[in-house]
């Protein structure tokens, strides 16, 4: 019975528990979190091992018909799988983030949380489309409370500027959704994956879906509501939203703009290599220059999601293979980053770099694990983000040098701008008396980060855990879209063609 | 004998007789029976709603094609009933406090509720009138049933100037049609409009009978009455009018455009899709400033018929059950919300109407505030709550129909009015909590609120499959 309901009891379980923590006290609903979170995370383990990297497309897949045009239809492939691991690893490590630093309004905190572990979990599954849309929606609900009632002095703009700017590009997918209903006549995405849409259509189409993916993930210029939601929520609002949310704009690309209008896509390379392009150099000049921590993080975010455009739209093998790897790192440096800045606001109540200095000293743990993200953050082979900015850059090569030069100088911009944090903070002496008294990581603490150690060094020492899931659906699309993606510029070659490098051979 | 009209009549039968003795119950038994007459009236509203089920409340013509009992109009009796039923359960508690007469309230709205049922039968434009002018002089009277208060007469005075105006505009409006056509019937007018193009004076007519009707479903530009009446008007009898009258306009509406003037759909299209974008982003834009939940609320009715409209535009079979699907539904939004209006009591238990005065009521009364909220969400129509499914519906029929811009204006608008509809939820979760409010004792108003607050929760998408298809048989009807 629950063997074939799998994606459904893997949804309902933080929902129910989320309703349940609404009628308990503070303590109580902490550990219904907990428990909740832990329980799914186990029941993605179980979808891990179950999920045969050789098999059908779709697998644990579930419909049941709700009248009109909307079914409850769930199943998974393993671009999704990949990113509902990432989801429900990530969740406990939120809810333990929040267990003391949180203490007003504890079950209210815990319920919304739950409620969009549940709605994210509920997007990546989603098999009709405007399953998908209430789902990808709904969470704006649960996130704009978390940032308005806990977040920090500037709230309130931030909570609207996150609700208006993601409704807003929402929307415009909604119109294109339904259009896309009236065309294709059905809303059950495997379906849609292989229609093809007319191509004057697969223009506005593309644009609608960008909107609302390129708010979310988000692009330049859209971005701009990310720094605020960030600096304001609280640390594990800023880990789910970097960690997870941000990754259902580049799910987005992958599960519907680029196989369900390549032609679009293609049209929109040079657009998509521009943006991607400012983005990465733009924003990795703005962390260059922030004084508080979380913001730094936030644009450095921006910085990286930039990546996951550029691989996507490089329409290689190793392009899209290193933009899921990239939005998996990314989900696990990101997300411990700011519960390392967490810590140390946890202790002294700002996050002004500038307060910060020499906690290497006092605070020896810390440090080095710190040093690990920064590590992994910066791309250092042997961590997390290294196999997917390597496969990304190299997939953009392919496609376009100049757009591979522009993305690497981001690479270099982002070691500085991390490296100079880490020596702000960690090195030299202690700029105040306060900072030098801070004490090293707790037993919390350490159950909080470690984890996201070992995933980071797992993915870097091994990615090839992460690759086989996905390498089949990765090709279903490719068959979408190499038939319209332009030829790269990268194998040309000066003089008479005497020296012909094929990237494509070497993998 | 009994006459052979009665079967497809039973409910406004049920409803005329019984409010008659009701309103001689009433001038009998004075303030002491108020509470009886209100059980009394509610009791026959449901026992009307129940006569509508079964095949004579849907038999066809009555009395020579005047009105008829069909599928649409059974639909919309459906809603209107139970909805001026809770107008009658929300008055309780509210007017006994005061020196007013109680009794008289559950009789008028009764008599408002048989108007409203004329109009949804109507099927010639004489009906049309006599339904709603009962309908209208009954909520005149209830606009100023708080003598006492100024902005209650005031609301009442202005309800009843402009309503007549409207009204004249109407009749002028249908003396044309009549006319130029020769007859009251919508069917004998449609044959008219569908002999080659339409002459200037059937225009007219269009014009002025969809001017009329949009005065009386209070979309822009003739919405100027409703910020101002919806204020001055006894909270009841505003959810009463943001409710039931709102429906019964609105499917009148869509009568009188699909059957009366169905071959000159390209005449009134343009009316309607211009009417539905001006009430959407009006309805939208000028909600920001307002500090009134009740002025704020009105302007929310006026954005949420310009999305009904959106459907109507789309004509054909899907935009009208499309339109259905969100009256149905925004009636239970509306109405979950007036009832936490009128919970909104300060600490005497006088009514408080301030915005302001919601701060922290997440803190304070956390049930109360989250299904406030919910109403909000799904007022703004934003998933995974309900009121986002008929939102849906209405542009999916007008992208159907090729009104792609249509769509992507209105949806826009989506955005625009999310914003006050967030800054309510805002003020009650993210403010410091103000003075809280007094208990309301009404366990009967509270599970109103609670069903109502399920409906649109995300259980309401299980009422998809049963809602639609009902929605589409009847609007299969006007077919």
């Amino acid at each position: 019975m629950i063997g074939s309901h799998l994606l459904t009891v893997l949804i309902a379980v933080p929902l129910f528990a989320g309703v349940l923590c609404l009628f308990v006290r503070a303590e109580g609903a902490r550990w219904i979190a907990l428990i909740a979170t832990l329980l799914d995370l186990a029941l993605s383990a179980y979808l891990w091992v179950t999920y045969d990297p050789n098999g059908a497309q779709w697998q644990f897949v579930e419909s049941v018909p709700l009248g009109g045009a909307i079914n409850w239809s769930l199943g998974i492939d393993g671009i999704a799988l990949v990113l509902i691991a990432l989801t429900t690893f990530l969740m406990p490590i939120c809810i333990g983030a929040s267990w003391r630093s949180i203490q007003k309004r504890v079950p209210e905190y815990m319920a919304y949380f739950l409620l969009m572990e549940a709605l994210i979990l509920g997007s990546f599954s989603a098999q009709d489309l405007f399953l998908f849309y209430v789902f990808f929606e709904g969470g704006l609900i649960p996130m704009y409370l978390i940032i308005g009632i806990w977040g920090g002095a500037e709230r309130i703009k931030a909570s609207y500027k996150f609700f208006l700017y993601t409704l807003f590009g929402s929307v415009l997918m909604l119109i294109a959704m339904l259009y896309m209903r009236s065309v294709a006549g059905t809303t059950y995405i495997p379906s849609l994956l292989v229609f093809n849409f007319p191509r004057e259509a697969q223009t506005f189409l593309f644009l609608a879906f960008l909107a609302s993916f390129a708010v979310k993930l988000p692009l330049w210029p859209v971005h701009t509501w990310l720094p605020d939601a960030h600096v304001q929520a609280p640390t594990a609002g800023s880990v789910i939203l970097a960690g997870v949310l941000l990754k259902l704009g580049g799910y987005g690309f992958i599960r519907f703009s680029l196989p369900m209008f390549p032609e679009g896509s293609v049209q929109f390379i040079p657009l998509m290599f521009v943006l991607s392009g400012i983005a990465v150099v733009y924003t990795s000049l703005v962390a260059l220059v922030q004084r508080d921590m979380k913001k730094l993080i936030a644009y450095s975010s921006v910085a990286h999601m930039a990546f996951v455009t550029f691989g996507l739209f490089a329409m290689n093998r190793q392009g899209i293979e290193g933009a899921m790897l990239v939005m998996l790192g990314h989900g696990l440096v990101s997300g411990a980053l700011f519960l390392c800045v967490g810590v140390v606001y946890d202790r002294l109540h700002t996050r002004e770099i500038a307060a910060y200095g020499g906690l290497s000293d006092n605070m020896p743990g810390y440090a080095l694990l710190f040093m690990v993200f920064t590590m992994a953050s910066v791309g250092l082979p042997g961590l997390s983000n290294f196999p997917g900015e390597f496969l990304s850059s190299v997939g953009t090569y392919r496609a376009s040098s100049w757009a591979a030069i522009v993305a690497t100088t981001g690479i270099i911009l982002g070691a500085a701008y991390m490296l100079w944090l880490y020596w702000r903070i960690c090195f030299g002496a202690a700029r105040t008396p306060e900072a030098a008294a801070m004490k090293d990581l707790d037993v919390r603490e350490w159950w909080l980060l470690a984890p996201i150690a070992l995933a980071v060094v797992w993915m870097g020492v091994y990615p090839e855990s992460f690759l086989r899931p996905i390498r089949k659906d990765v090709g279903r699309l490719m068959t979408r879209v190499e038939t319209v993606a332009p030829a790269g510029d990268s194998h040309l070659t000066p003089g008479n063609g005497a020296v012909h490098i094929d990237m494509g051979a070497m993998h | 004998m009994i006459p052979r009209f009665t079967a497809p009549l039973l409910p406004e039968l049920i409803l005329s007789i019984g409010g008659t003795i009701l309103m001689i119950l009433a001038a009998f038994t004075g303030r002491r029976g108020s509470g009886v007459t209100s059980w009394l009236a509610v009791a026959l509203l449901i026992g009307a709603t129940i006569a509508l089920v079964g095949p004579p409340s849907h038999a066809g013509p009555v009395f020579d094609g005047l009105v008829t009992a069909d599928l649409f109009a059974s639909f919309g009796k459906a809603i209107m009933f139970p909805a001026a039923a809770v107008a009658i359960i929300a008055a309780h508690g509210w007017f006994e406090r005061g020196t007013e007469h109680a009794s008289e309230y559950s009789v008028l709205i009764v008599f408002a509720a048989v108007g409203m049922s004329v109009m949804v039968s109507a099927t010639s434009l004489i009906a049309l009138y006599v339904g709603l002018e009962l309908n209208s002089l009954a909520g005149y009277v209830l606009a100023s049933y708080r003598r006492t208060d100024e902005r209650s007469a005031e609301a009442g005075l202005k309800y009843f100037v402009l309503g007549a105006l409207a009204s004249g505009i109407l009749l002028y409006g249908i003396s044309l049609l009549y006319g130029f056509t020769g007859t009251t019937n919508f069917t004998g007018i449609a044959a008219a409009f569908g002999r080659g193009a339409p002459s200037l004076g059937l225009l007219f007519g269009l014009v002025f009978l969809l001017a009329g009707l949009a005065f009386k479903a209070s979309v822009v530009p003739f919405h100027m009455w409703t910020p101002d009446v919806y204020e001055g008007a006894p909270t009841p009898v505003t959810a009463f009018f943001a409710s039931a009258p709102k429906v019964a306009a609105v499917l009148l509406s869509v009568r009188v455009c699909v059957e009366g003037l169905g071959p000159a759909t390209d005449a009134w299209r343009q009316i309607v899709i211009f009417a539905a974008l001006a009430s959407i982003f009006l309805g939208a834009v000028a909600a920001y400033g307002q500090t009134n939940i009740k002025r704020l609320l009105a302007y929310s009715s006026i954005n949420n018929v310009g999305f009904a409209l959106v459907g109507l535009a789309a004509a054909g079979p899907r935009g009208t059950s499309s339109v259905l699907f969100y009256m149905a539904v925004y009636v239970v939004m509306t109405l979950g919300a007036f009832l936490c209006v009128l919970w909104m009591r300060d600490a005497e238990g006088r009514p408080v109407e301030d915005i302001e005065s919601l701060s922290g009521l997440a803190q304070t009364r956390p049930g109360f505030a989250a299904a406030f909220a919910i109403f909000m969400f799904s007022l703004a129509g934003i998933p995974p709550l309900f009121g986002f499914w008929p939102k849906l519906l209405v542009f999916t029929a007008a992208v159907e129909t090729g009104y792609v811009a249509l769509a992507v204006a209105a949806i826009l608008g989506t955005v625009i009015g999310a914003y006050y509809y967030l800054k309510i939820v805002k003020i009650m979760y993210m403010d410091e909590p103000a003075a809280p409010y007094r208990r309301v004792r009404q366990p009967v108003q509270g599970l109103l609120i609670l069903v109502a607050a399920l409906a649109v929760s995300p259980l309401g998408y299980l009422l998809i499959g049963p809602l639609s298809s009902l929605t589409d048989r009847a609007a299969g009807t006007l077919f």
